[in-house]
């Protein structure tokens, strides 16, 4: 019901929602929970093993019942907690993990089965017959559990990611945060302060109390508005700090538009902070716990500060006839906060004798509630004290048996909790995050002034750290109550009947003794046998409670009994909020080279190579297949001229005295022989002694030379050249620049290469100028362009570069004389046909697993001077000629195609693991020999020429009788080459 | 984790490249024996606490850096340019 | 006691009082025959198989914390034998049969769940080479098959095949492989090795190890001295530094492996699906929870937590390759530490010293290979000679570069197998 209160809604502006389908009203300001219980809605979920009816337990989002499904159908969101959820009008929700309804939930017969499904049962049973597993136990297991659903369809919703940088990131906005925001604030400090709530304040706005003898809502705007106008302050509302990382690194969602209607286009509905900060005041304030007695969960009880929030904060109050039951002075507040909302207390219930709370209702000291009752709604409760038991009728139990602080973030780089006596919880371990001060309730100050002098105190701490000029003032007075309590983890209940510890995962007291008798009895084998702390609030409400029964189960001390960590996040964060950037085409940069337009023009499918786009083929009208156009290409090439762009291709410019000598270390090969005007080919190892790449480098100056690079590899190998420049020969004078992208270059090849090139330079090339492998200096049209006279195609071959800017334009001349000579732009199917045929190796072939020896070209490697991986590639396993070796392959047999991943077994032999030979990487379908060309790793390969093998694919069902021939298949003397 | 790069100042971790141990930094001669070799390729002292390791700007300034750091608190307690060092310690032998 | 429906029928009806415990707790005797340093699911199973396949009985397992507390308690929990070069190739296999086997040998539920690993490519090379490895378990005695697009639309609608940055090409499935309740393998290992009268010794941390003229003869620990007349090295994450109590430099390099769960959902993921282009990989416990994980922090780390860069990266692979499961929230992250090797394959071996045994290097492989290598490593201590299924995890591989097994052809370099 919704009493006449003020609190912090705005009752003129009603809200309409709907839950399970039943529209109620709440008002601006409202929590789904709050507006829930305003509306009489006490069952509100249903828990995960045992389908208990739930209802609303706390104020926050540490909530393990009151769980639910917003929006469901489009754009469902599961699994959303009523406590922190915001009532906006329209907003629909639905209850989880309950068939056919809420009220009458089928699964809630797993209930009566509860003696059987003890802790741990699953490991005992369905063991038989053994193929039941997977198909009935499992999934019928599968079936009853989870909690709320996807949709199963992408959402369209947008995100942001966001980086903030701060001197002191204060988590919290309670009492000692905002303390200690005045306090650095004033002190000229760069400051955030966080806060999960929707607006700042914490207990402040369920508890209210005085500050300066007034009410605390007064001091607390006055401080807003002091934070709100000083610009070296950002206030983060709805913002909860999520992880801790290193070096003063947060995470942090803020939840944006969940509370808006009719989110406007561009608003996001999160943003995930990454936050720096110097130093972090953490003032995350205290979480209060339960007490396990039997039958604690039924809806109608929650924690006592859950129920003043309702009552205070929200003017709602969850029913008629109130209990109490606590074990520490902070339950009194709830007596007042109940008085003064007209409510009827039935009973205050105190474990201890020596309590000193008076009033005119009931009070039972040294008392406990030993039992409830009300299956859907919390009816009676029975109450244990000296003289006997009670049974009281109540709508609903305040349960206070102390509080947790807040300590989670304190944990996230592995400190370790420790447990304090006074409070009877654990604080935050001192220094167990670099540049962290713990202030307020989360380090055990539980009342309003100490939390402010404590908020106070950490932040002139931190001024001064920081070397900044603090202007403290007066602090103001508030409540100082004595947090006065002794310990009561449990009630000892009747044989049979369940007290709860961790209530979404349906773990009891009962369970936690069953695991230490079955000799689980450490902290971690007891969560994990039990699944304790494994539910959506990761043991916020459950944890110490566990630890305290566990240890008084195995006779230990709390603190001989441990903890768990507390892990990243602190509260669940959507995959979506962190990852949106991943969607689409989001997950890593597309790159698009300068003729990409064109490519686009003619509608070349493009593929991926590294993160470029390249064009796979050129189809033209009446081409039905990509073979048809790779087929026309690699003829076009072969009978008259081709034109590529393979400016993806890495090229790395190095220059320098000492570039010569450079070169010759991290290539096989010798590089500082060849004249200028001279390009070669190289073969570079890594340390390891395994080829790391190939290319073809041209030295165009004394001391300078260009290198090309695989496109796979490109980065790879700037970086390695960096390395061995930078951490091997500092001392070597050159230097090294990637100008990949500056410059767009082309192949041109095919027998009317040199007819097509000439139409472009500006002084046309004869015949006995640029021999094969020379390089140097051209004008394009009028532009300064590189020419290097080199083919990957087994052609007459050049390769054109100009810088980008021109590329676009220069490729569309050069295709439209290309078209003219009956030639034609080839792709990449084309390009890797026309190498195949001649047997170049890619990185199809340079697997990272494979040496100059297995490529065939150890005679590459110089004798006469180090290399990068000479030293290791001469290990006696490396040089074994057992090793696999490159050969080629064609298919003698009825079968006529050769497949890539195929392996490779001697004609006789088993197709079983100890009889393979080798293996297929590259097979491409030749137009010009009329068959398919394959290269692949054999063993004894370059002595088995002629030799028979059989390939066998079992993916794509094909066995083919081959012959081993050499690599080169197409022009072996290389005659097209050289002209 | 942020690492300072000693020409660019303090930067994220994701603009940095990881390699391993610096004692990439001491190549053995290349007719060491084979166990040297095998030190400087494969095996490590891997220790729990302070170790230095190779890092490379790589979206940044493409300095090869040397970082001194805690691999059990990932506190950062120093960088270097890597050149820098290797040619100090060239220049002490 | 035997575990089995009726034997829960009956507890359930007095109340679980009569299970009794799954294991002893001991303390250390003054000597044994077999130590083993490490009560991780490889030392148990080592332990178990000692005693089940060799009838070894005078053998403690000591952990320095409490059993299976390592990374068989923090992964994954995929279990998959799509491995392609030899030595790799025979040892998961024969691993997945043990999987296979699991439950009925040890009496114990470790919810073995074969319901398909589907491998994605993304190019045409990609396709090749994946091609190739699954030929090559084909080869070997295992399943594995070519799902078209068309088929892997039939079987994980839900991937985003129309936007993604990588389009997905085909997929790779080995309907074998699946997952495993990771916990319980490691307690069904110690209840096993615990009937058959292996010492399960917990907080017992090993402080040095004993050698006397080239021959181990004990261990040092927080509970005092242990004679021993074998000693067996199985504590990934720690494998440096207890080699590094008998003198020994191990080809190791700790790194830290994120892993992630998300809130239990309803059933939406059935298999166990792996991304070929963002080392990230996902399956639903059956509690609901999406499990999932990607690539290493990269840098050489014993924090055993995990850095954010990686985190929203691995949030973005999700979204790159299903962005239906956006909703789904974040509910645990951790990081493991894992021994990474220079050829991403791990090392069951006899040391230099007599009597010292050596399993490390699992990379961040190590859960599906927990039954093989107890299986291996127990057969090299008991008989000082390698199993044929281990025989590849030699030690001295990288020195010779015989039989380097380098899955990921990345090289020497510790970090990106």
């Amino acid at each position: 019901m919704r009493l006449d209160r003020a609190g912090l809604i705005d009752r003129a502006r009603p809200l309409r929602f709907t839950f399970d389908g039943v529209s109620m009203t709440g008002y601006q300001g409202d929590t789904l929970a709050s507006a829930l219980l305003a509306n009489d809605v006490c069952l509100v979920g249903r828990s995960f093993k045992y389908h208990r009816p739930r209802g609303i337990m706390t104020a926050g989002s540490e909530e393990p019942n009151a769980l639910v499904t917003v929006s469901p159908g489009q754009g469902q969101d599961p699994n959303v907690r009523a406590t922190t959820l915001e009532l906006y009008n329209g907003l629909s929700a639905e209850s989880q993990n309950r068939w056919p309804t809420l009220n009458w939930d089928l699964l809630s017969v797993i209930d009566f089965a509860a003696p059987f499904l003890g802790a741990g049962f699953y490991y005992k049973t369905f063991m038989w017959p053994k193929a039941f597993w997977e198909r009935l136990y499992e999934p019928l297991i599968r079936r009853a559990a989870g909690l709320g659903a996807l949709n199963g369809t992408a959402k369209d919703k947008t995100y942001e990611k966001a980086n903030a940088f701060s001197d002191v990131l204060i988590i919290g906005g309670g009492p000692s945060g905002l303390m200690a925001a005045i306090q650095a604030g004033r002190a000229g400090l760069n400051v955030i302060i966080a806060d999960e709530d929707v607006t700042l304040g914490g207990r402040l706005l369920s508890d209210g109390g005085e500050i300066n003898g007034a009410p605390s809502e007064e001091w607390l705007a006055t401080v807003k508005s002091e934070l709100a106008q000083l610009e070296n302050v950002r206030i983060f509302n709805r913002t909860t700090v999520t992880g801790v990382y290193d070096n003063g690194t947060f995470g942090a969602l803020e939840r944006v538009s969940h509370h808006i209607t009719d989110r406007p286009k561009g608003l996001v509905q999160d943003c995930f902070w990454r936050i720096v900060a110097k130093r972090t005041i953490l003032a995350s304030g205290a979480l209060e716990r339960f007490i396990a007695f039997a039958n604690n969960d039924r809806p109608g009880i929650m924690t006592a500060g859950a129920l003043r929030s309702y009552i205070n904060r929200y003017g709602a109050a969850p029913g008629r006839t109130y209990t109490i039951f606590g074990n520490n002075d902070s339950a009194f507040e709830t007596v007042l906060c109940l008085q003064e909302a007209g409510l009827h207390i039935a009973a205050y219930v105190d474990s201890r004798s020596d309590t000193t709370i008076t009033g005119d209702f009931p009070i039972f000291r040294g008392a406990v509630v030993s039992n409830t009752a009300g299956r859907k709604n919390l009816q009676s409760i029975t109450v244990r004290h000296d003289g006997g038991e009670d049974k009281i009728s109540t709508d609903v139990l305040a349960v206070s048996g102390g509080w947790n602080p807040t300590l989670h973030l304190s944990c996230h780089m592995n400190g370790r909790p420790i447990w304090d006596e006074l409070i009877q919880s654990f604080v935050p371990q001192g220094g167990a995050i670099a540049g962290m001060v713990y202030a307020g309730a989360c380090v055990g100050h539980m009342s309003t002034a100490a939390c402010l002098r404590s908020g106070s105190e950490n932040a002139l701490s931190v001024i001064a750290d920081l070397g900044a000029k603090a202007d403290p003032r007066t602090l103001p007075s508030a409540e100082d109550r004595p947090y006065a309590i002794k310990p009561l983890w449990s009630v000892a209940s009747r044989t049979g009947v369940r007290a709860w510890v961790d209530f979404q995962n349906d773990v009891t007291v009962k369970d936690i003794e069953q695991s230490v008798s079955e000799n689980y009895r450490s902290v971690e084998h007891m969560k994990r046998y039990t699944t304790q702390g494994m539910a959506t609030d990761q043991g916020k409400n459950s944890n110490v409670t566990a630890m305290a029964v566990l240890a008084d189960v195995n006779g230990w001390t709390i603190p001989e009994t441990g903890t768990t960590t507390y892990r990243p996040p602190f509260v669940p964060v959507s995959i979506a909020a962190m990852g949106f950037e991943g969607a689409g085409k989001g997950f890593a940069p597309e790159r698009f080279g300068s003729t990409h337009n064109f490519m686009m023009e003619r509608a070349a499918p493009l593929i991926e190579a590294g993160l470029w786009y390249r064009p796979s083929y050129f189809p033209q009208r009446g081409e039905k297949t990509w073979r048809e156009s790779c087929d026309r290409e690699v003829l076009s090439v072969r009978n008259a001229v081709g034109v590529s762009d393979i400016s993806t291709l890495g090229k790395i410019d190095i220059k320098g005295p000492d570039a010569a000598k450079f070169l010759d270390f991290v290539y096989i090969n010798t590089f500082s022989t060849i004249p200028i005007g001279r390009m070669k080919y190289g073969l570079m190892l890594r340390e390891d002694g395994f080829v790391m790449d190939d290319g073809t480098t041209a030295r165009l100056g004394n001391t300078h030379y260009l290198m090309t690079t695989t496109t796979a590899a490109a980065s790879q190998v700037m970086c390695h050249l960096e390395f061995v420049h930078q951490c091997l020969h500092p001392e070597w004078d050159v230097s090294l620049n990637s100008v990949t992208e500056h410059w767009t270059q082309f192949a041109i090849a095919g027998p009317k290469a040199r007819q097509l090139l000439n139409t472009v330079l500006d002084e046309p090339l004869k015949d006995v100028q640029w021999p094969f492998m020379s390089c140097g200096a051209v004008n394009v049209l009028g532009v300064w362009g590189r020419l290097f006279r080199i083919s990957f195609s087994g052609e007459l071959g050049f390769e054109l570069a100009v810088p980008s800017r021109f590329g676009d334009s220069l490729f569309r001349i050069l295709i439209a004389k290309a078209e003219e000579y009956g030639g034609c732009v080839y792709g990449m199917e084309a390009l890797n046909v026309l190498r195949v045929e001649k047997g170049f190796i890619t990185h199809a072939e340079i697997d990272g697993r494979v040496t100059a020896l297995d490529l065939g070209l150890q005679r590459l490697l110089s004798q006469k001077k180090d290399c990068v991986g000479k030293t290791a590639s001469a290990r006696p396993g490396l040089m074994d000629p057992e090793r696999p070796s490159l050969v080629g392959l064609k298919t003698v047999g009825t079968v006529k195609q050769l497949t890539a991943g195929a392996h490779l077994f001697n004609e006789e032999d088993p197709v079983k693991s100890a009889y393979d030979q080798g293996f297929i990487t590259s097979v491409a379908y030749s137009p010009v020999l009329e068959r398919y060309h394959g290269l692949g790793f054999l063993r004894h390969g370059e002595n088995r020429m002629g030799e028979r093998v059989r390939m066998v694919d079992h993916l794509r069902d094909i066995e083919a009788l081959c012959e081993v021939i050499p690599t080169v298949a197409f022009d072996p003397g290389g005659e097209r080459t050289r002209d | 984790m942020r690492l300072i790069c000693p020409k660019c100042g303090e930067r994220d971790l994701k603009e940095f490249y990881y390699q391993g141990d610096a004692l990439a930094l001491h190549r053995p001669d290349p007719s060491a024996e084979p166990k040297l070799w095998d030190d400087y390729l494969h095996n490590r002292d891997n220790p729990t606490g302070v170790r230095e390791d190779l890092w490379y700007h790589e979206a940044g300034c493409s300095t090869w850096i040397v970082v001194r750091r805690d691999t059990t608190t990932h506190e950062i307690l120093s960088t270097e340019i890597a050149a820098i060092r290797k040619t100090s310690e060239e220049g002490a032998v | 006691m035997k575990f089995s429906g009726f034997e829960l029928f009956k507890q359930g009806l007095t109340g679980n009082k009569g299970w009794g415990p799954h294991w002893r707790t001991q303390k250390p005797r003054h000597a044994y025959d077999i130590i083993i340093i490490g009560g991780g699911g490889h030392g148990l199973a080592t332990a178990y198989y000692l005693a089940k396949n060799h009838g070894l009985r005078n053998i403690a397992v000591l952990e320095k914390g409490y059993l299976g507390g390592g990374n068989i308690g923090r992964n994954t929990t995929i279990v998959r034998s799509n491995y392609m070069l030899p030595g790799n190739s025979e040892f998961y296999s024969h691993s997945l049969k043990l999987w296979e086997g699991m439950e009925q040998d040890l009496n114990f539920n470790t919810m073995v769940s074969q319901r398909g690993q589907i491998v994605l490519f993304h190019s045409d090379g990609q396709r090749d080479d994946a091609v190739r490895r699954a030929n090559a378990m084909i080869n070997r005695g295992d399943d594995a098959e070519i799902l078209s697009t068309a088929e892997l639309r039939k079987h994980v609608p839900y991937l985003d095949f129309d936007n993604s940055r990588f389009p997905i090409y085909g997929g790779i499935m080995q309907r074998r492989a699946g997952t495993a309740r990771h916990d319980a393998v490691a307690w069904g290992y110690a209840r096993g090795a615990d009937k058959r009268g292996v010492e399960l010794i917990q907080n017992c941390e090993v402080t040095g190890i004993d050698i006397e003229n080239g021959r181990v003869v004990g261990v040092q620990t927080t509970q005092g001295a242990i004679k021993a007349k074998k000693v067996a090295m199985v504590a990934a994450g720690r494998s440096s530094q207890v080699a590094a109590m008998a003198g020994m430099r191990l080809p190791i390099e700790s790194h830290i492996l994120q892993a992630f769960v998300s809130e239990g959902l309803k059933p939406l993921i059935h298999h166990v699906i792996s991304f070929g282009m963002g080392h990230f990989y996902i399956s639903q416990s059956d509690k609901g929870g999406l499990v999932f994980g990607g690539n290493l922090d990269y840098y050489a780390s014993f924090a055993a937590r995990g850095n954010l860069a990686m985190k929203e990266h691995v949030m973005e692979a999700a979204m790159a390759l299903m962005p239906i499961i956006g909703q789904a929230k974040v509910l645990r992250s951790w990081g493991g530490i894992m021994d990474m090797s220079p050829d991403g394959s791990p090392i069951i071996d006899k040391t230099h010293i007599e009597g010292l045994y050596l399993n490390c290097g699992w990379c961040y492989g190590g859960f599906k290979a927990v039954p093989a290598s107890g299986f291996g490593f127990a057969h090299l201590i008991a008989t000082d000679s390698p199993h044929p299924t281990a025989a590849g995890f030699r030690l001295d591989r990288f020195r010779s570069g015989y039989g380097l097994m380098d899955e990921e052809g990345t090289g020497s370099q510790h970090n990106l197998h």
